[in-house]
């Protein structure tokens, strides 16, 4: 009998959890019996990895249609040049003198000569215009030399403080600097990723309270299991393990669904604005989620699935103090 | 000076003591009132008195469901005032309880009601395995292991809740009204079961009003009345 009161105490002593592969294979085993019984009720699971998907995959596109309108404004950006047109009285000779002067302005990067053939050329390309033009019978067009700045100064304060300098140069007739409709544009692209960000957050409130609801349903139904481990002696982290473990599911089955939602409403999308992009004689190819968006969304979806449940686990399993 | 008092209950192989235990609900008065008994270590004890006597109440104290509003209850040698609420559950798995309405898993087999305290201790698979046939057997119910409790009997559902409380091999067993539910020979099969572990050296206290089957067996009776110890047998 004596003995049989030692081999319990040592028994309580030795824990076989010290051993990391029996941790592993245990923790690996809770997460399938989660997953096991997320996978018995397969359209309960569905519909709330659908609206976890939905409420992540909203944000997600609004942020990738913002990704690629901002590409789309930074491709007008690097050709966002100053149009220096000289006076009529500038010669050829005298603009190239000028836009040599000009290349080594330490804002400028590039300089282009268009002369006045040149220019008449390509207006000539548009449609319209070419029969237009066989009527003149003289070139109207003054030189322009195309002014490309330096990235420092891309920013339009700074671009307009150097069309005014420019402009101010003898041979200057007028410098034109089509920056404010870009200005407008970036910031109603601001204007839209701020609306990204707080819709992110309120999403982000409504996936954490879809799992901590779910969970709270779960531990609900799960009451007279949680009871009877307790009188085992199962420790509370030990119940409240497998809940986690569904909130994570929960999370990273959600993150996918939005991910992949995001992908088909792109590919679905990349037809008419292929469509559209021909229209202006241009391609644009819809830029996919890149990956650290991807990491972010799938990283994001289902560290709120872990803290809807450890959140909600905190509200329900606390009950186990004896009275 | 915990380990001290732990060690000189373990001296004088108390397994159980209650010292001036009261146990009052805020509605419904005195559950126990100033009990006081101790249970020696392989001792097995009934515990008798009509319903509402506080026979479950003193089994929630022992196996701190509850806790005393006044006096000490001191378990395996814990004084379970001290213990702290994170030591609960390593108290719980050495004290195995049985209930009347066995408190099984219906969706889960025979097998892994029985492991559930192993599993819970962190056991590992091969020792589960071992220890839970090791159970199953002793209880009679090797074959059944991957049957569900709802298609086993009565009779079969309290072996399974006998073989989940005696698996992980605790010091102390309680029960609660074990056979309650069942017919008089069923209930002398489980009193079988439960003089078999006696005789291994486990401590037993099992709450019951049967009183005709207590008189026919050689143990010694605590009886309550309105939560006050009116009769103890003493050890025979």
């Amino acid at each position: 009998m004596r003995a049989h009161r030692r081999s319990v105490h040592r028994r309580v002593r030795v824990h076989p959890f010290h051993l990391p592969a029996t941790w592993l294979s245990y923790h690996l085993q809770v997460a399938l019996g989660s997953l096991g019984r997320l996978l018995h009720n397969p359209w309960a699971t569905g519909m709330t990895v659908a609206v976890i998907a939905i409420a992540i995959a909203l944000p997600a596109s609004l942020y990738a249609l913002t990704r690629n309108l901002n590409l789309l404004s930074e491709s007008w950006g690097q050709t966002t040049a100053i149009s220096l047109f000289l006076t009529p009285d500038t010669d050829i000779e005298q603009a190239r003198a000028l836009a040599v002067e000009l290349r080594a302005h330490r804002n400028l990067d590039q300089v282009t000569l268009i002369s006045p053939d040149q220019a008449l050329s390509e207006l000539g390309g548009y449609d319209g215009f070419s029969e237009a033009i066989t009527q003149l019978e003289e070139n109207p067009l003054p030189v322009v030399l195309a002014l490309q700045p330096t990235p420092e100064v891309r920013i339009p304060e700074a671009l307009e403080r150097l069309a005014k300098e420019v402009e101010a140069l003898p041979q200057a007739d007028f410098a034109r600097l089509d920056t404010r409709w870009v200005r407008r544009f970036q910031a109603i692209l601001n204007v839209t990723q701020r609306g990204v960000v707080l819709l992110g957050g309120a999403l982000a409130l409504a996936v954490l309270l879809v799992v901590g609801n779910t969970i709270r349903l779960e531990i609900e139904n799960r009451r007279n299991e949680i009871e009877i481990m307790e009188l085992v002696g199962a420790t509370p982290a030990f119940i409240r393990r497998p809940f986690l473990y569904t909130g994570g599911w929960y999370g990273l089955f959600g993150g996918i669904g939005a991910w992949l939602l995001v992908t088909l409403a792109l590919a679905l999308i990349q037809g008419p604005v292929s469509r559209l992009a021909a229209l202006y004689h241009t391609q644009f190819p819809l830029a996919g989620l890149e990956a650290t968006a991807s990491l972010t969304i799938l990283g994001g979806s289902l560290g709120l699935g872990l803290l809807g449940s450890w959140v909600s686990v905190g509200r329900h399993l606390s009950a186990a103090q004896p009275h | 000076m915990r380990g001290a008092e732990r060690l000189a209950a373990i001296e004088v192989n108390q397994v159980i003591r209650f010292e001036h235990v009261t146990k009052r609900y805020p509605q419904h008065g005195n559950a126990l009132s100033d009990l006081s008994f101790e249970l020696k270590a392989g001792e097995m004890a009934f515990l008798t008195g009509h319903s509402g006597a506080g026979k479950s109440t003193l089994l929630r104290l022992i196996g701190l469901i509850e806790r005393p509003t006044r006096g000490q209850v001191m378990v395996n040698g814990r004084n379970l005032r001290h213990l702290p609420t994170r030591k609960i559950p390593l108290h719980r798995r050495e004290v195995g309880m049985i209930f009347q309405d066995h408190r099984l898993l219906a969706d889960r087999t025979v097998f892994d009601n029985v492991a559930l305290p192993l599993v819970a201790a962190g056991y590992r698979h091969k020792e589960i395995r071992r220890r839970v046939r090791a159970a199953l057997d002793q209880v009679g119910l090797l074959g059944k292991e991957r049957t569900f409790p709802v298609t086993l009997s009565g009779g079969e559902q309290q072996r399974v809740g006998i073989a989940r409380a005696v698996v992980a091999r605790p010091p102390l067993i309680l029960a609660d009204e074990p056979t309650g539910n069942l017919d008089p020979e069923l209930s002398r099969e489980i009193m079988g079961l439960f003089e078999r572990l006696h005789r291994v050296g486990i401590t037993l206290l099992i709450a019951s009003h049967d009183l005709a089957l207590i008189a026919s067996l050689p143990y010694r009776t605590l009886t309550l009345t309105n939560g006050s110890l009116v009769g103890d047998t003493g050890t025979r």
